[in-house]
């Protein structure tokens, strides 16, 4: 019977026959790419997402360095991160009050599991807004210190409705040199060029525009590296929804630096060599303005205070104390005149609860802090 | 095998195609055999053992080929040109230790040329003390086969590697601190270990044809088939190897089309399934019996597509050159019973160990007390031929186990069936008869994947967590 078939298979394959093959093989290829290229599908391959249909959405955007452990990876399509959320799956009702958190690693939760982050420790207070409605609190904080990226993802929560957006940062996020300085940025250059046209943010632009690339970049060949990590992402919803765990957290780790250097430098400024218009203010007003009516509490963000060797010098790793008062009596100035809601909490977390860095803070830091950040949100 | 690695023995392979010469196509395949030794070997931790280990192998394989040579054997020119290419190969590979580092193919910097040089002298007169005292020492195979043994041992049981890790370390003036069994990542060497084996044993009985230096070298070394096999007999191969067949345009579609199989069950199915199989890391974690199973269910998918699909590159690669190489797999989640899985599943394994290690073990128990307890006979035979099976694998606990837990399912199916024949329960028509090969499937596919709760972990107590949760306890 087999060998029968194989003579069959023997005879009726030849050389015209195997050309004809290749060569439709090779215009399909072809015409696949070209189509491709044409349609553009990545931005509608983002929408379509497992999560939030066979598994639950995440609770937080994607990020992760390590996918074996942490069965999450680092997306660089905005539409699969937002699809893969819990806030693309609830619809939002009557009676949610929703509040949207926006900020770099901290408020994403580095070194805390999805229940233990800020956003889930206001959820678990149970809060109701003044008009009597349920506060629900969604994560869209990202890793990397930087206030475009953070307004670039307080845009795109807009399409879910917020109530209220709490913007956490800290003076990291603010120098202008280091607006652009986040992968979510550079491998979105066209998004990020409008971003900076729409906003008219005085930003460098050539780099971007040199990576907007070329034909082939549209192609499926192209586009391999980002379809690969579409699917690979689709897949550890599996396991996402198996285990709840979307972060790797080490039992051990070092912690924050006590002992300083005793280095007066801040991104590059030398005491007095900073002022206040070389901080990205303007950016935050960018954020004001595209929230378009929906209130926005600006919050400074808690950070370690170091007791160590040169602490009379720094405050901690990141800031020298110079810098960092110049920061704060700057921006509460800026506060007052374009009429900011802002709340200063630098200094309200006690040093124990920091982690590995001087604004990673512990399950029981996340807890404190939304107890500061309660009555911001009761009272409206 | 990467994608990379795939592409160029392909395109190796469709050259030895298209070679008319059939002496020609021998010493290609000689050659290009020798050089993947070299060029799939990953790189080891200890200095220059990247290198040692595929030096290791075609020295095993020479002395062993010494051994199975009968004693009224000359040398012929065929060997001594083998020798010859075997020996410029070798050196032409250590020389690349002068190649800048990114021109290098190699894992690893090659060893200086006189410690080669060393070594190979060494070798040949061990070849040839060995040609000389081959027939008229009957020990000298058995010698081999404890050798074979030995080292395949220290690969696959931990607290030897660790031993052997330090000691070389030592030689080597490395730290013993960071041994490991990364240390002893010899290429192939679970398959070439089991073609020497069955070379030896059917030398030892009479049974293997008279073999060329220059065939048994290519037999054990067989490019599509260092990695992960099949583990093919000699006798076949070397027919094979002596032939030169024509190149069909069928034969190229036929080669090229299980190649691309191959690629799409190991690179697209099976690699992503293991983004989610059941592993030691995602094993603790998972939160419900109905995740649990999902993981399961990937793992034994996973494991199925990743290995059969480098047995589809290797019969692909095979078909190419004109060798028909063994099938390693036969639709075995398809199976309504646990023995006609075993048929079926890395079929030229089960076929090793059913040659020389069940059905010598029976026929001996059958000639000794045992001979009446047929059951016994059998329940011996299947829990020391499961377990070495699983030991193939590694020397672990849970190995065993999983060797174990298969020799059970096999003697309990086994008596099954007797039951069955003695009281004629055989179901003929009916509904029950048309239901049996489902039950039988559906029963056969979870014992088996089950099983692999043993094989994908590397803790029993984990193993037995995973249990509990697949069952709700």
């Amino acid at each position: 019977m087999r060998a029968s078939a194989e003579r069959d298979s023997s005879s009726s394959i030849n050389g015209p026959m195997i050309l004809r093959i290749l060569a439709k093989t090779l215009i399909l290829l072809a015409a696949f790419n070209f189509l491709f290229m044409l349609l553009q599908p990545m931005p509608l391959l983002g929408h379509i997402s497992a999560y939030n249909v066979i598994f639950p959405g995440r609770e937080r955007l994607p990020y992760g360095d390590d996918p074996e452990h942490s069965f999450n990876l680092s997306l660089t399509q905005l539409d699969a991160m937002f699809a893969s959320h819990i806030i693309s799956g609830e619809h939002k009702s009557n009676d949610e009050y929703r509040v949207i958190l926006i900020g770099d690693s901290s408020t994403w939760g580095f070194l805390l599991s999805p229940e233990q982050t800020l956003a889930e420790q206001l959820n678990r207070l149970n809060l109701h807004a003044a008009d009597g409605r349920r506060v629900k609190v969604y994560n869209i904080g990202y890793p990397t210190m930087t206030l475009t990226k953070d307004l670039l993802f307080l845009e795109r929560s807009l399409r879910y409705k917020p109530d209220l957006i709490i913007w956490l940062f800290t003076l990291e996020s603010m120098p202008w040199q280091k607006q652009l300085d986040s992968p979510i940025l550079e491998l979105n250059p066209g998004i990020t060029l409008d971003l900076i046209a729409k906003n008219d943010l005085p930003l460098p632009t050539q780099e971007l525009k040199a990576s907007l690339g070329s034909l082939l970049s549209d192609t499926i060949f192209g586009q391999r590296r980002a379809l690969a990590d579409w699917v690979r992402f689709q897949l550890y919803g599996i396991l996402w929804a198996a285990t709840s765990v979307d972060h790797v957290i080490p039992e051990t780790y070092n912690l924050r630096m006590e002992d300083l250097p005793a280095d007066p430098e801040f991104q590059g400024f030398g005491p007095d060599e900073m002022v206040a218009s070389d901080l990205a203010f303007s950016v935050i007003d960018a954020g004001l303005e595209a929230a378009d009516g929906v209130p926005v509490l600006l919050v400074n963000e808690p950070m370690f205070i170091s007791q160590g060797l040169n602490s009379d010098l720094r405050y901690n790793f990141y800031y020298p104390r110079w810098a960092y008062d110049l920061y704060r009596r700057a921006i509460h100035t800026q506060a007052q005149i374009e009429g900011w809601q802002l709340v200063d909490l630098w200094d309200e977390l006690p040093a124990d609860v920091f982690t590995d860095s001087a604004i990673h803070y512990s399950p029981l830091g996340a807890e404190r802090l939304a107890q500061l950040l309660k009555p911001y949100i009761l009272g409206r | 095998m990467t994608l990379v690695h795939i592409l160029i023995f392909t395109a190796v392979a469709l050259l030895i195609a298209c070679i008319p010469s059939r002496p020609w196509r021998g010493w290609m395949l000689f050659g290009i055999s020798v050089l993947a030794v070299y060029i799939l070997q990953p790189e080891v931790p200890l200095r220059h053992f990247g290198f040692w280990f595929p030096t290791l192998t075609i020295a095993l394989s020479f002395m062993i080929w010494v051994t199975i040579s009968t004693e009224a054997r000359e040398l012929s020119a065929n060997d001594l040109h083998a020798f010859a290419l075997a020996f410029v190969l070798i050196l032409v590979l250590d020389l690349t230790r002068w190649l800048p580092g990114g021109l290098s193919f190699l894992a690893g910097r090659p060893p200086a040329p006189v410690d080669l040089l060393i070594a190979l002298l060494a070798l040949a007169l061990l070849g040839w003390i060995l040609w000389k005292l081959t027939g008229k020492q009957a020990v000298v195979p058995w010698v081999m086969v404890a050798i074979v043994l030995l080292l395949f041992v220290i690969q696959k049981w931990v607290p030897a590697g660790l031993s052997i890790s330090r000691t070389l370390r030592t030689l080597t003036g490395q730290s013993q601190e960071l041994a490991s069994m990364s240390d002893l990542s010899w290429i192939g060497f679970s398959y070439i270990a089991f073609r020497l084996l069955h070379t030896i044993r059917d030398g030892m009985t009479g049974r293997l044809p008279q073999l060329s230096f220059q065939a048994f070298l290519t037999y054990v070394v067989f490019f599509p088939m260092l990695v992960a096999g099949p583990i093919d007999r000699v006798e076949r191969f070397s027919r094979e190897f002596e032939e030169r067949p024509q190149i069909t345009i069928d034969r190229l579609y036929r080669g090229i089309a299980r190649i691309l199989l191959g690629c799409f069950k190991k690179f697209v199915l099976a690699d992503s399934l293991a983004l989610v199989a059941l592993n030691d890391i995602n094993a603790p974690l998972v939160q419900g019996s109905g995740w649990m199973w999902i993981i399961l269910y990937a793992y034994s998918f996973r494991l199925y597509l990743d290995f059969s699909g480098y047995t589809d590159i290797a019969i692909g690669m095979g078909v190419l050159m004109g060798f028909k190489l063994p099938e390693n797999f036969d639709r075995p989640y398809l199976k309504t019973d646990l023995a006609a899985f075993w048929n079926s599943w890395h079929i030229t394994l089960a076929q090793w160990f059913r040659a020389y290690i069940f059905n010598p073990l029976t026929r001996a128990l059958r000639r000794g007390v045992l001979q009446k307890n047929v059951w016994i006979i059998i329940l011996a035979g299947q829990l020391i031929t499961m377990t070495l099976i699983g030991l193939w694998h590694g020397v672990t606990i849970n190995f065993a186990i999983w060797g174990l837990w298969h020799a059970i399912g096999l003697f309990i199916h086994n008596r099954w069936v007797e039951f069955r024949r003695l009281r004629r329960l055989n179901l003929r028509s009916g509904l029950l008869a048309r239901l049996e090969p489902i039950a039988g499937g559906l029963l056969t596919f979870n014992f088996v994947s089950l099983g692999w709760v043993w094989f994908a972990l590397s803790d029993p107590n984990l193993s037995l967590r995973v249990f509990q949760s697949l069952f709700g306890v």
